[in-house]
């Protein structure tokens, strides 16, 4: 199924992401309703589900805060893809579940084009410019903890 | 050779090991998500790792960050937690974790807040999880860990008036970037660092995540020892690295090129010499968990001693824990700011990440004192916050403008 993408700078701090007056609440679907609030305000109206971020270096960067994976998941993003990741967020995302792609492509991805990713052959399919990017698979590890389901159902299954 | 984060993480750079942690930290905003998923576990809480601070939204600054810190309160009673610490009592969970002995020397700590980093000072490699890892470590009393490379930073020469650990570890954020210390760790070194109190250098430390980094250490010396003299819970050892480590990379600076210096908006490495901006303020704000010490306070309140905040300013000042508050009493310090016209309060986060005590309008400007510029960080998205050390803030409140103190 292919994705509409949402194209973003470098260095997306979580305060972009979900900014911090909206942190009373950890329930995914009602932080959703105020991501990227201060910089995109018409995302959260818009944002379709399995929509896809697409970013430069260094995006989550900033505060720990898990709800800003939190909130993509409840906007319904199915996977962000960026040259690099700040650590903890990477680490969230990994934990609850949020796929992430650590690839550079920026410069080939523009806003809205129709995207289709395939985790298992490792490639980002660009529909509207009829290309196709490959990316490095995650680290077994964290490959596991994805698969699992994130952090707390890997955990369950160790007993 | 092994470097501190490979020593305490007993595993060589690269690695994935999974390691027992001394204590997990969670605050107001991530500590019930936490909770809940603790509860989703169904295991047994390590009480004794656990520690709960109560110090984003509170004195509650709505109804729904009341239903939050009494949704933490309860969780805290029914899980036994003692390490617990509510208003009056504690302060902003790291100066706490650090005043009352958590942090030490070759510890592994984990907090669900990205400035947990500041106990790498004290020799600790300590760190910033999101809620769900914390959770983890409460039920597990471990987490995973990719051990990380590790950059050297070696700052030696005689520092210039008025240039603090904030200027240093700005300096270096400015020459590096905000991702510069991506996924890796810092260590620090020199002169100048061996003769900084411990303040400073968790001022440092405190900021080695806006470089990206996933801790930022300082081996530990007597100035250490002596801080935690009485203070410590159990004991610790001291680790070093060995003579020769193996570093990704070496940076080393001339501290008498470093000048007080200023992260103009919206990145902690937009930095500039404070004296080369010529730009009005609307508030300046000293505290934090970067320079809300008893340390920060004596600095701007020497400047600011028989002065006057500028009439076009609102300053405030938030004492970073309830026991700084007192020593800042005891010596005269909050006189000092009130009598300047400041506002003072209780410690709180609350200003630093524009929840409340300090909101930015529109359009508006804060010198502060805190560790992040980014959009809409202290407030409105048209706002504007400009890091500095706490003797540029104290200058800049009484001149309205951002200003070098050796104008003054």
């Amino acid at each position: 199924m292919a994705a509409k993408t949402w194209k973003f700078g470098h260095n997306v701090d979580t305060d972009q992401i979900i900014p911090a007056e909206y942190l009373t609440t950890g329930d995914g679907k009602k932080l959703a309703a105020h991501a990227f609030a201060k910089v995109r305000p018409e995302f959260a109206e818009e944002v379709k589900e399995g929509d896809v971020i697409v970013a430069g270096d260094n995006f989550g960067c900033g505060s720990s805060r898990e709800h800003a994976p939190r909130a993509l998941i409840g906007a319904g993003i199915s996977c962000v893809i960026a040259r690099s990741f700040a650590r903890i967020f990477f680490r969230n995302s990994i934990n609850i579940g949020l796929p992430l792609i650590e690839a550079d492509v920026y410069d080939r991805l523009k806003e809205g084009d129709e995207v289709e990713i395939s985790f298992e052959a490792g490639v980002i399919r660009n529909h509207t410019r009829g290309e196709e990017y490959k990316f490095a698979p995650l680290p077994e590890f964290m490959q596991k903890l994805l698969d699992s389901g994130g952090l707390i159902p890997y955990i369950k299954k160790q007993k | 050779m092994a470097t501190i984060a490979e020593k305490i993480l007993t595993g060589k750079a690269g690695e994935i090991v999974e390691r027992e942690v001394d204590y997990v930290m969670v605050n107001d905003v991530t500590g019930v998500p936490a909770f809940e998923v603790f509860e989703e576990l169904g295991r047994a809480m390590k009480q004794e790792k656990v520690v709960v601070v109560q110090d984003h939204y509170v004195p509650n600054k709505d109804v729904a960050s009341a239903e939050q810190a009494k949704a933490l309160r309860n969780y805290a009673r029914r899980y036994g937690i003692t390490n617990y610490y509510e208003i009056g009592k504690g302060g902003v969970c790291h100066q706490v974790m650090i005043e009352d002995g958590f942090a030490a020397p070759g510890r592994l700590i984990i907090g669900a807040d990205s400035h947990t980093c500041s106990y790498g000072a004290l020799g600790a490699f300590s760190t910033g999880v999101g809620s769900t890892e914390a959770a983890a470590a409460m039920a597990t009393g471990r987490l995973w860990f990719k051990v990380p490379v590790t950059q050297k930073f070696i700052v030696d020469g005689e520092l210039n008036r008025y240039v603090m650990g904030k200027d240093i570890i700005l300096h270096i954020i400015g020459d590096i970037g905000v991702s510069g210390s991506l996924y890796k760790s810092q260590e620090f070194y020199g002169t100048v660092i061996t003769n900084l109190g411990l303040s400073d250098r968790i001022t440092i430390s405190n900021m080695a995540i806006e470089a990206g980094a996933k801790a930022g250490i300082i081996p530990p010396d007597d100035k250490v020892f002596e801080f935690l003299n009485g203070r410590v819970r159990g004991t610790y050892k001291p680790v070093y690295a060995d003579k020769d480590s193996d570093y990704e990379e070496v940076f080393e600076y001339d501290a008498s090129t470093i000048v007080p210096t200023v992260a103009k908006p919206f990145t902690p490495d937009n930095t500039v010499p404070a004296s080369e901006l010529d730009v009005t303020i609307d508030q300046a704000y000293l505290g934090s968990c970067t320079n809300g010490r008893i340390e920060d306070l004596r600095v701007a309140a020497a400047i600011l001693k028989g002065k006057k905040v500028n009439s076009d300013v609102r300053m405030i000042v938030t004492p970073a824990s309830e026991r700084i508050f007192k020593q800042a009493i005891e010596e005269g310090l909050i006189m000092i700011f009130l009598e300047a016209d400041a506002f003072v309060c209780g410690a709180t986060c609350g200003a630093c990440l524009g929840g409340y005590l300090g909101v930015l309008a529109s359009g508006e400007r804060c010198v502060s004192t805190t560790n992040r510029n980014f959009v809409g960080r202290m407030g409105h998205k048209d706002s504007e916050v400009y890091l500095a050390n706490p003797a540029v803030v104290a200058a800049s409140a009484i001149t309205g403008r951002i200003t070098d103190p050796a104008e003054l």
